[in-house]
C-alpha cells in the first residue's frame, strides 16, 4: 500500500479518562467535547467522520457479540472474565517466511502502536465509535512475511470450553474463523488491537489482540486471536458458513445490500437512550479510501 | 386431589382484573428502565424484545389454561381473558417500540412488513389477534354465540406465527426460541387427543 494512514489526533483528543469513566459526566460535557473532535480531521477520510465521539467504555464493553460467551450482549461483560489470556501464544503457519509460536510481545515487538478512532457498524444494524489502540496488520504480516502464492489471511479465536458457557453449549461452531483477503489485510486502515483507551484490551473486547477492520461489519473484526495462517485458497469464516445467504465473505458495510432479514440503510447508535433517532449507513462504514479494493467487483454478488 | 384443591380455591380469590394491573405495572416498570438506563446502553431492542417475549409466554399461558383445567384439574378459567387481553396489550407494546422506535418511519415499516419474512408473519400473529381482542367482551360472547368459539380458535395459528417469527429473527442456534416452539406445539398438540367421557371433572357451564 502506498500510504501510511495518519492520525490527527493527538492523546489529547481523547476522552479523559475520568470522563470516560462517567457516562452521565461525559453527557453532559458531549456539546464540549464534540466541538474538540471537530477540530481533529482523519486524513482522507469523509465528512462524517469530522465528529466522530467515541462512545464512553461502558457502552464499548456491556454491549458486544462474543458467543464464546452466549448471544446475549451482557453475556461477554458477565462471563469474560473466565477466559484465560496469560500467557497468550499466537500460532503463525501456512505460507509464509516466518512461521512459529509468538507471544503477544513477540509478534507486536519493535511495531509502532497507535491509537485510532474508528466507526464499529455491526451487521445488526447498531453502531459504535470505539478508540482503539493498536498496531498496523500490514506491520505485523510483512514481519511474518508472506509468500507470494499466499493469497488470504486467516484468523482463528481461542477455544476455553472450561471458561466459555456458549462454546460448551455450541451457539455456533468453534473455533471461530475469520480472513481476509491479502490486499484488504495489508491496507493500512486494518490494525490488530490490543487495547482502548488507553487501557489493555478488555476481555469482552477480545483481549489480548484482536482484528479491526472498520469497513466490514462487525463480525470480520475476529477477536482473541491465536493463529494467523497465510492461505492460497479463501479460508472459511463462521458467519459465511452458517448461512452464507446473510453473510458473505467479503461483508463490506453496505447500505445498498440488505440483509435478507433487514435493512442495513440505517443504523442505530449505541448510548442514545430510548429515543434516539436513526442515522444512515455509510458505504464502507465511511471509509471509501478502501473502494479500490473492490473496483472490478460486483458487491452485490461478492457482498 | 387435595393440592389442586389448595390452588382452586386460593385462585378463587384472586380477581381476575389483578391481571391487568400487574401486566400494565410490569410493562411499564420496563419502559422506566428503559428511560433510566437500567436496561443497558441499547436499550431500544431490549425493550421491543422483552415485549415480545412477554406477549409469547402470555400467549402459551392462555393456551395453557385448557389443558391445565382438562389434565391437571387446575382451573384457570376465569382468568383466561385477562391473560388473552394482556397477552394482546404486550403484542401492541411489542409493535409499538418497533415500529415507533425502533423502525422509526413510516416508509421502513411498510417496507420491513412488505420484504422482510418474520416481520410480516409477526405482523401476521399481531392481525390475527386484533379481532380477539375486539371481541373480548360479555356483549360479543353472547352476540357471536358459538362462533364465538371458532373466532377465537385463531389464536392457534398465532401462536405458530408467533413462535416462528421468533426463531426467524435470532442469529445462531440459542435454544429458547426452540423451547418456545416446542411448548406451544405440545399445547396446541394437546387439543387434538380425544374427549374422554371418564370420570368428568365438575364443571360449570364456561365459556
Amino acid at each position: 500500500m502506498a500510504y501510511r494512514w495518519k492520525n490527527d489526533l493527538t492523546h489529547a483528543d481523547v476522552t479523559p479518562k475520568a470522563a470516560w469513566l462517567n457516562r452521565r459526566q461525559i453527557m453532559a460535557g458531549a456539546a464540549g467535547l464534540g466541538a474538540g473532535f471537530g477540530a481533529a480531521s482523519i486524513a482522507g477520510s469523509a465528512s462524517a467522520q469530522d465528529a466522530l465521539e467515541p462512545n464512553p467504555l461502558e457502552d464499548i464493553t456491556s454491549y458486544n457479540n462474543f458467543y464464546e460467551f452466549g448471544t446475549g450482549k451482557e453475556d461477554p461483560m458477565r462471563y469474560a472474565d473466565q477466559m484465560e489470556i496469560s500467557p497468550w501464544s499466537i500460532t503463525v503457519d501456512g505460507l509464509c517466511d516466518n512461521p512459529g509460536e509468538y507471544s503477544l510481545g513477540e509478534l507486536t515487538e519493535g511495531l509502532t502502536t497507535e491509537e485510532r478512532i474508528y466507526r464499529f457498524r455491526c451487521v445488526e444494524a447498531w453502531s459504535m465509535v470505539v478508540p482503539w489502540n493498536g498496531i498496523e496488520l500490514g506491520d505485523v504480516l510483512a514481519k511474518l512475511g508472506p509468500k507470494p502464492e499466499a493469497k488470504f489471511v486467516a484468523f482463528e479465536t481461542t477455544v476455553q470450553p472450561e471458561n466459555m458457557p456458549g462454546v460448551r453449549r455450541n451457539v455456533i461452531p468453534f473455533p471461530y474463523v475469520e480472513g481476509l483477503r491479502m490486499d484488504e489485510a495489508m491496507h493500512p486502515l486494518a490494525m490488530l488491537a490490543t487495547g482502548l483507551y488507553g487501557e489493555p484490551m478488555p476481555k469482552q473486547n477480545g483481549a489480548p489482540i484482536r482484528l479491526v477492520v472498520p469497513w466490514k461489519y462487525g463480525f470480520k473484526s475476529i477477536k482473541s486471536i491465536v493463529r494467523i495462517s497465510f492461505v492460497e485458497e479463501q479460508p472459511p469464516a463462521t458467519w459465511n458458513i452458517i448461512n452464507p445467504n446473510e453473510y458473505g465473505f467479503y461483508s463490506n458495510v453496505n447500505p445498498l445490500h440488505s440483509h435478507p432479514r433487514w435493512s442495513q440503510e440505517s443504523e442505530r447508535v449505541i448510548g442514545g437512550g430510548l429515543f434516539s433517532s436513526r442515522q444512515p449507513t455509510l458505504m464502507f462504514n465511511g471509509y471509501s479510501e478502501v473502494a479500490p479494493l473492490y473496483e472490478d467487483m460486483d458487491l452485490d454478488v461478492y457482498f | 386431589m387435595a393440592v389442586t384443591d389448595t390452588i382452586n380455591s386460593t385462585l378463587r380469590k384472586v380477581p381476575a382484573w389483578a391481571i391487568y394491573v400487574a401486566g400494565f405495572l410490569y410493562a411499564a416498570w420496563y419502559f422506566y428502565l428503559g428511560l433510566t438506563g437500567g436496561l443497558g446502553v441499547e436499550p431500544i431492542n431490549t425493550l421491543e424484545r422483552k415485549y415480545g417475549l412477554t406477549a409469547i409466554q402470555l400467549i402459551i399461558a392462555g393456551l395453557a389454561v385448557t389443558p391445565l383445567r382438562r389434565w391437571a384439574n387446575i382451573n384457570l378459567m376465569k382468568f383466561r381473558r385477562a391473560i388473552g387481553v394482556t397477552a394482546f396489550f404486550f403484542v401492541l407494546a411489542h409493535f409499538c417500540v418497533w415500529a415507533l422506535l425502533d423502525v422509526q418511519t413510516l416508509a421502513r415499516v411498510w417496507a420491513d412488513i412488505l420484504k422482510r419474512p418474520y416481520i410480516t408473519i409477526g405482523m401476521g400473529a399481531f392481525l390475527l389477534l386484533i379481532p380477539l381482542a375486539a371481541t373480548s367482551n360479555n356483549l360479543s360472547v353472547r352476540k357471536l354465540g358459538p362462533k364465538w368459539r371458532q373466532l377465537h380458535k385463531l389464536v392457534y395459528p398465532a401462536a405458530i406465527l408467533a413462535a416462528i417469527h421468533f426463531i426467524w429473527l435470532v442469529k445462531g442456534f440459542p435454544w429458547e426460541p426452540f423451547i418456545y416452539a416446542g411448548i406451544i406445539a405440545v399445547l396446541l398438540a394437546l387439543r387434538l387427543v380425544p374427549k374422554k367421557r371418564r370420570q368428568p371433572a365438575p364443571r360449570r357451564a364456561t365459556t
